[in-house]
């Protein structure tokens, strides 16, 4: 009798079988599947659009300064250029910026202070980029001229709009990689006479370090790919600005707002039409760079504490 | 002789206003084990991070009373508590290796402190070692990371890195928790060759412990100090009803 009223373990195992277990299953099992095929569908439209800019522009002319699409001149380089300098001020600016705030927040701060700034910095997350690009055009513009720039729409301009949004990405991951770091840490260090500082600098920043480069690197991924608000401030010429202090004070317009600026004009299967998407892939690789170069960092990291660096 | 230190008639109050610490009053001698023992939440963590002055981490805090070490006041919100870390500094139940390799964890203390000279920060590390018995162990691989080692070693590497800066007392808060019985007994061990040159504060790890290690000893229980006493007079004599409870296990 007792044997019968035992469950046979095939039995214990029928309920997890049950036909809304299968659907829920296969739900999840689709909606995990479906952002693979999309990534990789975006990547093949693409490269299906974009690739004749590789094959019929010969190479010498796609990297050449002149970027005339009404004369079938399509230099990239200028392009490039603004993208770089753009991001490269930005980053400049943001992220000891970011830091320095993600360790007063985290470390520093009161608490009552605290709880007031970080909602703060959450909200400045959410604006709108075209709101913040209205700002920059009509404020910030004319404090660049005045600086004495030839014109406010310059690629500093641009710079200094897009390290303010790239902020927030990079203060708020900052101070949680800062808040992960284990308070014993800070007790141990403090306790044989180290000062607040020494112990930010000397314990709490080298535990913190891979989550630090995720959020820089996430912040410059929110850099290169903002359009609108650069459109708006950089002053939207094609050109290479000569080297020097002009490099960043001259108008320049960025990869990502050529796409949005000439995308509504260009005849659909026209070269200029591939060269945008042209761009849009090397966009995509210049991401897929900077994720690659994250991971790499971050495991070259952990594997450098493993040895004993730091300190 | 002088005492290194007296705590007379401490209270200390958590922001919230909570007394965790009321009246305490007691000596510790120099050379001598003392332990400090008694229930959970009873203030001894407290006391301890109170003579070092971790406790100017929390704000909003009061502290009333006198901590003399070595005839000053070092309860005064005046003194200089990072050359005081150094001179009485603390190992926490919880081994707190730093990121970094053996040796940068040693010597940690003492570049934060302004020495340069390698030749002094490698005695240091030779000696600081040995003193907390880990130097066979490790003296091959100084430079790997300090996060490779045992439970028993990382303690013991926390000690050591207490050591390397010559302090005159070393606070131990409950420094065998999370260890096993060899581990722990080789700490014990060390204690015992340590009070040769330094003063110790303990929190121990159980009362059996306490017994074992302790030159005199204070139990302590909701922030009271109930009674102090010699080692053995403490553990097999003792004159308060609620420490005699406490030892033969009728509560804690």
């Amino acid at each position: 009798m007792t044997t019968a009223q035992t469950p046979a373990p095939a039995a214990a195992d029928a309920p997890s079988r049950r036909p809304s277990e299968i659907a829920i299953e296969a739900l999840i099992w689709l909606a995990g599947a479906s952002t693979i095929v999309i990534v990789a569908l975006i990547f093949y439209f693409l490269l299906r659009e974009g690739i004749n800019t590789f094959l019929d522009i010969p190479l010498r002319q796609l990297f050449g300064r002149r970027w005339y699409p009404i004369e079938d001149q399509f230099g990239l380089l200028p392009l490039l250029a603004g993208t770089v300098i753009v991001t490269l001020g930005a980053v400049i600016i943001a992220v000891p910026l970011g830091v320095i705030a993600a360790i007063y927040l985290g470390e520093i701060a009161p608490p009552w202070l605290r709880e007031i700034l970080k909602p703060l910095i959450e909200i400045l997350a959410g604006i709108p980029s075209i709101v913040l690009g209205f700002l920059g055009w009509v404020a910030l513009a004319p404090v660049v001229q005045r600086l004495g720039a030839p014109t406010g729409l310059t690629g500093f301009t641009g710079s200094l709009l897009l390290a303010y949004m790239a902020l927030p990405t990079i203060i708020s991951i900052a101070e949680d990689a800062l808040y992960a770091v284990p308070k014993e840490y800070r007790d141990g260090s403090l306790a044989i006479g180290a000062t607040q500082w020494q112990t930010i600098w000397r314990v709490v920043l080298p535990a913190a370090r891979s989550g630090l480069v995720i959020a820089v690197m996430l912040g410059i991924g929110r850099v290169i790919g903002e359009t609108m608000a650069v459109l708006m401030v950089t002053g939207n010429a094609a050109n290479v600005p000569s080297l020097g202090l002009a490099t960043f004070f001259s108008p320049v317009r960025t990869m990502t707002a050529t796409i949005a600026a000439e995308m509504g004009e260009v005849a659909q299967g026209s070269l200029h039409y591939n060269v945008l998407f042209g761009i849009g892939l090397i966009l995509f690789v210049i991401t897929f760079l900077v994720n690659w170069l994250a991971t790499r960092l971050v495991g070259v990291n952990s594997m450098r504490r493993k040895r004993g660096g730091g300190l | 002789m002088q005492a290194k230190l007296s705590i007379q008639n401490i209270y200390y109050t958590y922001p919230d206003g909570s007394e965790a610490l009321r009246n305490i009053t007691f000596d510790v001698q120099p050379n001598e084990v003392f332990v400090l023992f008694g229930p959970a939440r009873s203030g001894k963590t407290t006391l301890l991070r109170l003579l070092n002055r971790l406790t100017d981490l929390i704000e909003g805090d009061t502290i009333r009373g006198v901590i003399t070490f070595n005839g000053v006041n070092i309860a005064e919100r005046t003194v200089d508590v990072y050359s005081l870390r150094r001179r009485i500094s603390m190992v926490f139940a919880v081994p707190t290796p730093l990121p970094g390799s053996i040796y940068s964890n040693l010597t940690y203390g003492l570049r934060m402190a302004g020495v340069r000279d390698k030749t002094l920060l490698d005695a240091r590390v030779h000696q600081s070692l040995e003193q907390a018995g880990l130097w066979d162990e490790v003296k091959d691989r100084l430079n790997s990371s300090a996060m490779a080692l045992s439970g028993g070693q990382k303690q013991r590497l926390c000690l050591a890195r207490s050591l390397a800066l010559e302090p005159e007392v070393i606070l131990l808060d409950n420094p065998t928790s999370g260890l096993d019985p060899i581990s722990t007994s080789v700490v014990e061990e060390t204690l015992r060759v340590l009070r040769e040159r330094y003063t110790i504060i303990m929190v121990p790890h159980s009362v059996q412990q306490a017994a074992r290690v302790a030159d005199r000893a204070g139990f302590m229980l909701d922030g009271e100090l109930v009674e102090v006493a010699d080692g053995e007079q403490m553990f097999l004599h003792p004159q308060d009803q609620r420490t005699e409870d406490y030892i033969t296990g009728r509560f804690g």
